[in-house]
């Protein structure tokens, strides 16, 4: 079996910190880490790998740096590794992004099989916009499922594989058929070290760089920022709230104090809270 | 959405940004929102979008459509109905029995037929599991610009939709454009945006389409679904009041203080990220960016230090009082009311307090 992770290096966004009076972003010295849902995606594809058998390669697309990110995976079990850099890349949006990795996976497919499964964490910590996944699916022709907590049967001889996916009033159980795409939740397994013997594989191990070109890309004008449908016109910081807190100074009675200021600000706030209150 | 690499973008990209919109996407018109339907419910996403769609209809003098998609019968007829209370002009529909549970498959396919037939200008879907996971289908076979998790939409002097969303971890937020592609497509989260007032509307025109698939034609199947019991998940998003607590408590056990108040006020419970990964509290009470948005009347927040990602979760309430014992917390930088206190020690009492005023006793006196 061929199971493929797209994995994305992204800035410890908790790090971040914007300058305060030109509004940029302050990298300098942020470390970055691989997008933590990627992780679990990661970790999805390696337990069925260690149930079923196979190879799980993993992608990204990124600087030269992101190189780090595809060795620590390697260190986590990951059988290869595939670093999608160019120049032509930089600027991507969702839909140029999704353009560049299906490519790569063609690639990636006619090199070493076709995946039978690929992978993507639920969304990213940085773009947030949980699109890409979809996007990779739609282009490759596989059938897709998001928001997965849980793989719960894989039958390789009829080709299907069953998941719980959250949706916002439950969960669904479905079925599909392979390959397919699977977009995965949060803390659905713990993650595992890797261990000392692919630690020191992967220091050796060799990761494999293409550039547009070498991946396949016939049609440079959909990559990176050419390719991108929307265009970012303005960065800016959130407006600051014109007046700080009303501090109430703690006295005897700290929690009257509260109390009585809460009801001040808003004095409707009393009847509709003792309606709801059920503390009698 | 791009993020990083456009922000220094060059001139030359700069000068590629300006709006060249082809003859084919010369007549896409219209608003269109689609409504979000789960087992027979609408979500009320969906009537948060129709108040902004209305907003921005009116701005472009065109129709706002309602996008109607599901199961052939009652509960799609309701949707549409209520599509006209909350500012529809008019309704696409496409029901089908097949639509009864949502499945990317058959939904993209509704979707992409309505917009490939009817050419709205602006699509707009919540930013839920379903809507996310349509959008970006949907997105990618229209080959268009999708921006994801809007929380101000407008349309600027050349009509182009203005999509700002949060960038960098909720650091710093952007306004993005698809300039020169139809339609333009955003996603908007629930609880971002307010639910616009409910009119009686006689119904209006419903324009309908078939589906034209059969379910042999659907390779994905729903085995089965688990609604989540009602007590064991939070209303958290859709709270009048809410009361949270951040790692200042100091352990699962000092959670409980939350717990306690909460039940006290009628309110629901709420956590800062910290919490959720330590295992004191589960994912659903998460309030941020990674969490819920949530736009109660009042928020009470113990022990959380207002981290920007905790912030974007929170700005849509009406009144935000924190307890944090350093003075200099960024939480007392957007809060209306702050204290500082140990909240360990201020909750008990804080809950005594309440639980005294609001006593059927004191009800008498505010109603004397
Ligand atoms: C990509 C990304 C997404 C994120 N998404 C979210 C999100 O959705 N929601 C979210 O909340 N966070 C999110 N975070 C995390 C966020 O950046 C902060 O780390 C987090 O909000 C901090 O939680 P906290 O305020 O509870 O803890 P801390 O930052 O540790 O603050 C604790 C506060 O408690 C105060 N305190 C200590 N003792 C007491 C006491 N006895 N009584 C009263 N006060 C006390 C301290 O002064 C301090 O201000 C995200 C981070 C990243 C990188």
């Amino acid at each position: 079996m061929h199971l493929l992770v797209c994995i994305k290096q992204v800035p410890d966004s908790g790090q971040i910190r914007v300058h305060p009076v030109t509004n940029t972003i302050m990298r300098q010295g942020v470390p970055t880490i691989i997008n933590p849902y990627d992780l679990f995606a990661l970790e999805a594809a390696l337990e069925l790998r260690d149930q079923f058998g196979g190879e799980v390669t993993v992608l990204t697309m990124g600087p030269p740096s992101a190189e780090d990110s595809l060795r620590k995976a390697l260190t986590f079990g990951a059988d290869r590794a595939v670093l999608l850099t160019d120049r032509f890349f930089a600027g991507a949006d969702t839909l140029a992004t999704t353009y560049a990795l299906a490519t790569a996976i063609r690639r990636i497919s006619s090199e070493f099989g076709a995946p039978d499964i690929v992978f993507t964490g639920k969304q990213t910590i940085d773009g947030d916009t949980a699109q890409v996944g979809p996007g990779i699916a739609k282009r490759l022709g596989l059938f897709q499922l998001t928001y997965v907590g849980k793989i719960s049967a894989l039958d390789l001889h009829a080709r299907t594989i069953d998941v719980e996916r959250r949706s916002e009033g439950g969960v669904q159980l479905l079925r599909t058929r392979l390959p397919c795409l699977v977009t995965m939740l949060e803390a659905t397994n713990q993650i595992r070290r890797g261990a000392m013997a692919d630690a020191l594989r992967a220091a050796r191990a060799t990761i494999l760089k293409w550039s547009a070109q070498q991946a396949g890309v016939d049609d440079i004008s959909q990559c990176g920022l050419r390719g991108s449908p929307t265009v970012v016109k303005r960065v800016f910081a959130p407006a600051a709230r014109n007046e700080k807190a009303t501090m109430i100074e703690p006295d005897e009675q700290p929690a009257e104090a509260l109390i009585n200021a809460i009801f001040r600000c808003r004095p409707a706030l009393e009847i509709e809270l003792a309606a709801l209150a059920r503390g009698y | 959405m791009n993020t990083a690499s456009e922000i220094g973008a060059s001139p030359s990209s700069r000068a590629a940004a300006k709006k060249q919109l082809s003859d084919r996407f010369k007549t896409y018109k219209h608003v269109w929102v689609f409504i979000e339907q789960e087992r027979g419910q609408v979500h009320s996403v969906s009537w948060e979008l129709m108040g902004v769609g209305r907003k921005l209809a009116d701005k472009l003098k065109v129709d706002l459509a309602a996008v109607v998609i599901g199961q052939e019968g009652e509960a799609s007829q309701a949707a549409a109905t209520e599509s006209f209370c909350y500012g529809a002009d008019l309704v696409y529909m496409v029901a089908d029995d097949l639509l009864k549970d949502y499945r990317n498959e058959s939904y993209i396919k509704a979707l992409t037929k309505l917009v490939n037939s009817y050419k709205p200008e602006i699509l707009l879907l919540g930013a839920t599991t379903l809507g996310r996971d349509l959008a970006g289908s949907v997105a990618t076979t229209l080959r268009t610009g999708l921006t994801a998790d809007c929380t101000e939409l407008d349309v600027d002097a050349d009509g182009s939709l203005a999509a700002t969303r949060p960038t960098f971890g909720g650091s710093l937020l952007c306004t993005i454009y698809t300039l020169n592609y139809r339609p333009q497509m955003a996603t908007v989260r629930p609880r971002v945006m307010p639910v616009p007032e409910r009119c009686a509307r006689p119904i209006g025109r419903i324009i309908t389409l078939p589906l034209g698939l059969v379910e042999d034609d659907i390779v994905t199947k729903v085995l089965s679904f688990l609604p989540d019991r009602d007590s064991a998940r939070s209303n958290l998003a859709y709270a009048d009041v809410v009361v949270a607590g951040g790692l200042g408590l100091g352990s699962s056990e000092n959670f409980r203080l939350v717990r306690r108040l909460a039940d006290v006020l009628g309110a629901e419970f709420g956590c800062s990220r910290p919490l959720v990964q330590k295992g004191w509290v589960t994912s659903d009470r998460q309030i941020g960016q990674t969490g819920k948005t949530i736009r109660p009347k009042l928020y009470i927040a113990a022990g959380i230090s207002g981290a920007i990602q905790h912030r974007v979760g929170v700005d849509g309430a009406d009144l935000i009082v924190a307890i944090n014992t350093e003075r200099n917390a960024p939480i007392f930088e957007f809060s209306h009311l702050g204290i500082v206190e140990d909240a360990i020690r201020l909750l008990p009492i804080l809950t005594e307090a309440f639980r005294a005023r609001l006593s059927p006793h004191s009800r008498d006196r505010i109603a004397g």
